[in-house]
């Protein structure tokens, strides 16, 4: 899949929330569109990534 | 010819000068501000001009200084920016500074969020005074904007914001603009208001804190996302 327009290998078909804690995420600090679309929170868990999907990730940092 | 003198439709039964006009109705050492602009040299004057002569070191009077401050614009702008409603959640750093900035441009309505007071650690960044020490920044913030921009409206909400409420306090806003300090608060704001005002449009910051050189920015480090809505 691609994550924040990089090639990602997906090995298995994993939930959107396994792979951001994989990839070091704080899932507290993120938004995440999905195929264009945002995806709300409590559907992390059982989002299912697939080879075609197109992630945009952006991570929150502190500071206002 | 018809121009804008002071505020006031004015017949000129000939043509004539800005200076021509001024030196004859006003005083010499007059400021003459024509269409918005200060005039260093003279110029004729022509139909639906607007035209400003005004003492200087004295308070233009108050039905003024609202034409003044619209002529400074190209027409259609100030009646534009006057009728945009824009929310600021968090009035620290950023949030203070938007605020100013909006408020000297001429938005016309503003609504200011946030729970906390002024204290001593943030008057190094943020539009706060010692007079304001320990006031809630929504009210500081307010008499801020009222003395530099009093035809705008300006809400306040003293309130820490929570996920439930939203999408009731933003709802009808045109532009969110996100300044907390807290990364997961921004998170949880951004992701709310993305997901329940499908109309709103957000701007967000991440990462500003601390200081180092401006020269270390790269353009792919910039933190300013700017989240456009998309349509589920």
């Amino acid at each position: 899949m691609k994550v924040n327009g990089k090639d990602v290998p997906l090995d298995r078909s994993v939930s959107l929330a396994s792979y951001l804690l994989n990839a070091g995420f704080d899932i507290d600090k993120v938004a995440v569109e999905r195929n264009g679309m945002i995806e709300t929170r409590e559907n992390y868990g059982h989002t299912l990534l697939n080879d075609d999907d197109v992630l945009e990730i952006v991570w929150f940092v502190g500071g206002g | 010819m018809k121009i804008i003198l002071n505020g006031k439709e004015t017949d000129l039964p000939f043509p004539t000068t800005a200076f021509a006009l001024r030196d004859n109705a006003f005083a010499r050492e007059d400021i003459v501000i024509l269409n918005g602009f200060q005039l260093r040299k003279d110029a004729a004057l022509s139909d639906g001009d607007t035209l400003f002569i005004i003492k200087k070191d004295v308070l233009p009077p108050r039905e003024q200084l609202e034409a003044m401050m619209a002529a400074r614009h190209t027409p259609h702008v100030h009646e534009k920016l006057k009728n945009a409603k824009v929310a600021i959640a968090g009035l620290g750093g950023l949030g203070s500074t938007i605020a100013l900035a909006l408020a000297r441009i001429g938005v016309g309505r503003l609504l200011l969020v946030d729970y906390d007071i002024v204290e001593p650690s943030n008057l190094n960044r943020q539009n706060y005074e010692i007079a304001d020490l320990g006031r809630y920044k929504t009210k500081a913030l307010k008499d801020h904007i009222f003395r530099i921009n009093p035809f705008i409206e300006v809400k306040t909400k003293t309130v820490r914001i929570v996920k439930e409420e939203v999408t009731e306090l933003f709802s009808g806003y045109e532009i969110l603009c996100e300044a907390f300090d807290d990364a997961g608060e921004k998170a949880m704001l951004v992701n709310t208001a993305l997901k329940q005002l499908p109309e709103i449009k957000i701007v967000a910051a991440s990462g500003l804190a601390g200081y180092d050189s401006s020269n270390l920015h790269k353009a792919e480090d910039e933190k300013l996302v700017h989240l456009r809505r998309r349509y589920q």
